[in-house]
């Protein structure tokens, strides 16, 4: 079966894309490569979600937006994600164009790149060739393939060895407009014992048939600590595909914290791979589950090296018809002695028709390991609710409390302040 | 308030599951007045306390309760601390994610009502006020409702939770119990700070400890899910030195507690 009579888009489409954001060579090649995979592979296979009927393909992969002259001019609902006083380093993406892109030049000074990764394809050839790629392939499945051929923007950070960036750095994705695409790529490369947090929201504005496919890979050198914070709040008219990975050398730490609050169809998968002696992960994940939306949520760990750690807490509200399965997979790796990775998931459940699965898997292929998991399907405690409402507290005000408390551990670790009261927002107009 | 609160108990039965627990009890408690119940393990005092505040386990079949002229047994769990009335909990719930301080002002906000809620400024102050006479750490306030508390800083948040609410009516329900000394007198100290004519006390407990501390007005000793005796505060002194075996002789009781067959 041909791809090119089925998508919106074809080899031409891309190779002029590429073309006039004057791309290498080389990665129209990876591209071309991509769209020929997409042909073949198939979708990824996902416990107890069918994706085949899915938005994966609809959509026209280069369409343009205004860029921004200053913060000021942003469109209101990327400012809401940001404050727009004091922006300092911030990638803004519509569609397909970087629209805004402020870096300081402190940053700079330290030799720190913070890019869109259109321009990092021209001006950092060398050093995106040598990394992307290389966590998440290609040719993985078809989506990842797809994301390949018509990778629209995203962010390049690269950190050189022992440089700690104290601020964190933002970027804004919106989607808007019929059969429009989101397919960011991120690509961040922390050197050794170097320092860096990274913060992005997604947000949609009106439109019809829209997709996110974005792909994140993270390196995280020795001794290095890399944390990514995300929050997306996409649109029913959305359907969201994202693929997220790091891979950790000896004594570096990985941590991601992600508010999924999208109110249509959404598959995540989150994986770190512990490669090196003493690295350590840490994923907290909030979603909330609305309408009649499914969602395929995984946090994933891979323990290759020796005494590595790792700490998954998944948190779920279930409310409308809403239907979402939570993988939870810890996989040491023979050798991997003295690993120790514990994971828990947490599901309450609002409504009879909705459903929360809560999947932990060990996967254990050394002896001398330590490895925890818990999971939990719930609802309101009877006794909870009477001892706040027994202070004079409605019903209502009360569940609220207990929801956000719920997940609160996940939402008090989001490391900027707006993107905070974001996530906090995003839940109130979740559990209004 | 210009009228004195009022709240009357009338010939009160619950029952738990299919087991009948009160037994038609009868109180009545104004303002200003401290009013103490006493009594063994297992003759209903508890169940007095969560059925006045309207827990779910609890079902009243007969009786009424008036607060301040109004049916308390008709009002929801929230109304009925809205009307005034307030429980410090044996064994209060411990909320994750929810901070003590955020709990705090939810509930005085609940009183105050929409339009009337309490500034930041003015919260932080009052509770700063009253940590300090109930001795709490200034981390109380940061940390997540009753979560990994003590049993003694469980109580200690009770009594914070009532001074920062002023009700009408406070129930205490063994409130002395896991309390050391110290705590003991530090508890007592707030309850006797919130003593006024706008407010009745009813205060549950094993001993009589307490009532050292905080002396009461009259003194009811419960058995088989109804108030047998009445005194004044030398009643409980003598409950004390005697235990309850003269008071069950008095009375022709042969088991005190609710489960033996009568």
């Amino acid at each position: 079966m041909s791809v090119d009579v089925q998508l919106r888009f074809d080899s031409e489409a891309i190779t002029e894309y590429s073309k006039a954001n004057q791309e290498p060579a080389w990665f129209l090649e990876k591209r071309l490569a991509g769209l020929k995979a997409a042909g073949e592979l198939q979708l990824p296979a996902l416990e107890k979600t069918k994706i085949d009927k899915w938005n994966t393909t609809e959509f026209d992969p280069f369409q343009t937006a205004a860029k921004a002259a200053a913060a000021s001019e942003l469109s209101e609902l990327v400012k809401a994600q940001i404050d727009v006083d004091s922006v300092k380093n911030l990638l803004v993406q519509k569609n397909a164009s970087s629209v805004f892109e402020a870096v300081s030049e402190e940053l700079k000074s330290k030799g720190v790149i913070f890019t869109s990764f259109a321009k990092a394809l021209v001006e950092h050839s060398d050093l995106v060739q040598k990394y992307v790629g290389t966590v998440v392939s290609f040719d993985e499945h078809k989506l990842t393939a797809l994301h390949t051929a018509v990778v629209n923007g995203g962010v390049f950070i690269y950190v050189p060895k022992n440089v700690e960036v104290e601020v964190p750095l933002q970027a804004v994705f919106e989607v808007a407009g019929d059969h429009a695409l989101l397919s960011p790529h991120v690509l961040i490369v922390a050197e050794a014992n170097s320092k860096v947090i990274y913060v992005d929201t997604f947000v949609s504005g009106e439109g019809t048939s829209m997709v996110a496919n974005s792909i994140v890979e993270v390196y995280v050198g020795a001794g290095a600590s890399v944390q990514v914070a995300s929050v997306r709040s996409l649109s029913t008219d959305v359907h969201d595909y994202s693929f997220r990975r790091a891979t950790v050398d000896r004594d570096g730490k990985m941590e991601w914290i992600l508010g999924e609050m999208n109110d249509g169809n959404t598959v995540a998968n989150n994986t770190t791979i512990l490669k090196g002696t003493g690295s350590t992960a840490e994923t907290k994940s909030i979603s909330v589950g609305t309408g009649s939306q499914r969602q395929n949520l995984t946090s994933q760990v891979q323990h290759i090296g020796t005494h590595s750690e790792s700490d998954m807490v998944s948190k779920a509200v279930m409310t409308g018809e809403a239907v979402s399965i939570l993988n939870g997979i810890t996989k040491i790796e023979k050798g991997a002695e003295k690993a120790n990775g514990v994971q828990a998931e947490n599901i309450l459940m609002l409504s009879e028709k909705s459903r929360g699965d809560a999947n932990p898997i060990l996967l254990i292929d050394e002896d001398d390991v330590k490895a925890g998991h818990a999971a939990s399907v719930g609802r309101f405690s009877e006794e909870s609710l009477y001892y706040l409402m027994s202070r004079g507290i409605t019903r209502q005000n009360a569940e609220r409390l207990i929801i956000l408390g719920f997940l609160d551990p996940v939402v008090a670790e989001i490391p900027v302040e707006e993107v905070r009261n974001r996530l906090r927002q995003a839940l109130e107009r979740k559990l209004g | 308030m210009t009228a004195v609160p009022h709240l009357q108990i009338k010939n009160l039965r619950a029952k738990i599951e299919d087991k009948e627990i009160l037994k038609g009890m009868n109180l009545e408690i104004k303002g200003g007045e401290v009013h103490a119940i006493m009594g063994p393990n297992g003759t209903g005092k508890s169940t007095l306390a969560s059925t006045l505040m309207g827990h779910p386990k609890y079902e009243v079949t007969e009786g009424e309760v008036i607060i301040n002229g109004e049916d308390l047994l008709e009002m929801a769990v929230d109304e009925r601390a809205r009307a005034g009335l307030f429980l410090a909990m044996q064994y209060p719930s411990e909320i994750s994610g929810v901070t003590n301080s955020d709990f705090l002002r939810s509930a005085i906000n609940a009183r105050r009502g929409e339009g009337n809620e309490i500034s930041l400024m003015k919260f932080i102050r009052e509770m700063d006020k009253k940590m300090s006479t109930l001795e709490m750490d200034d981390s109380f306030s940061h940390r997540y409702l009753n979560e990994g508390f003590s049993g003694g800083e469980k109580k200690r948040n009770e009594i914070l939770q009532m001074m920062l609410l002023e009700p009408t009516f406070c129930i205490l329900d063994e409130i002395d119990s896991g309390l050391d000394i110290d705590a003991l007198k530090i508890v007592a100290n707030g309850v006797n700070e919130m003593r006024s004519a706008d407010r009745g006390f009813l205060i549950i407990t094993h001993y009589q400890r307490l009532l050292n501390y905080v002396k009461p007005d009259f003194v009811h000793v419960m058995m088989q899910g109804r108030i047998v005796k009445s005194g004044g505060p030398e009643l409980a002194e003598r409950l004390e030195a005697e235990g309850y075996d003269w008071i069950k002789e008095e009375l022709g009781i042969e088991d005190e507690t609710v489960n033996a067959n009568v």
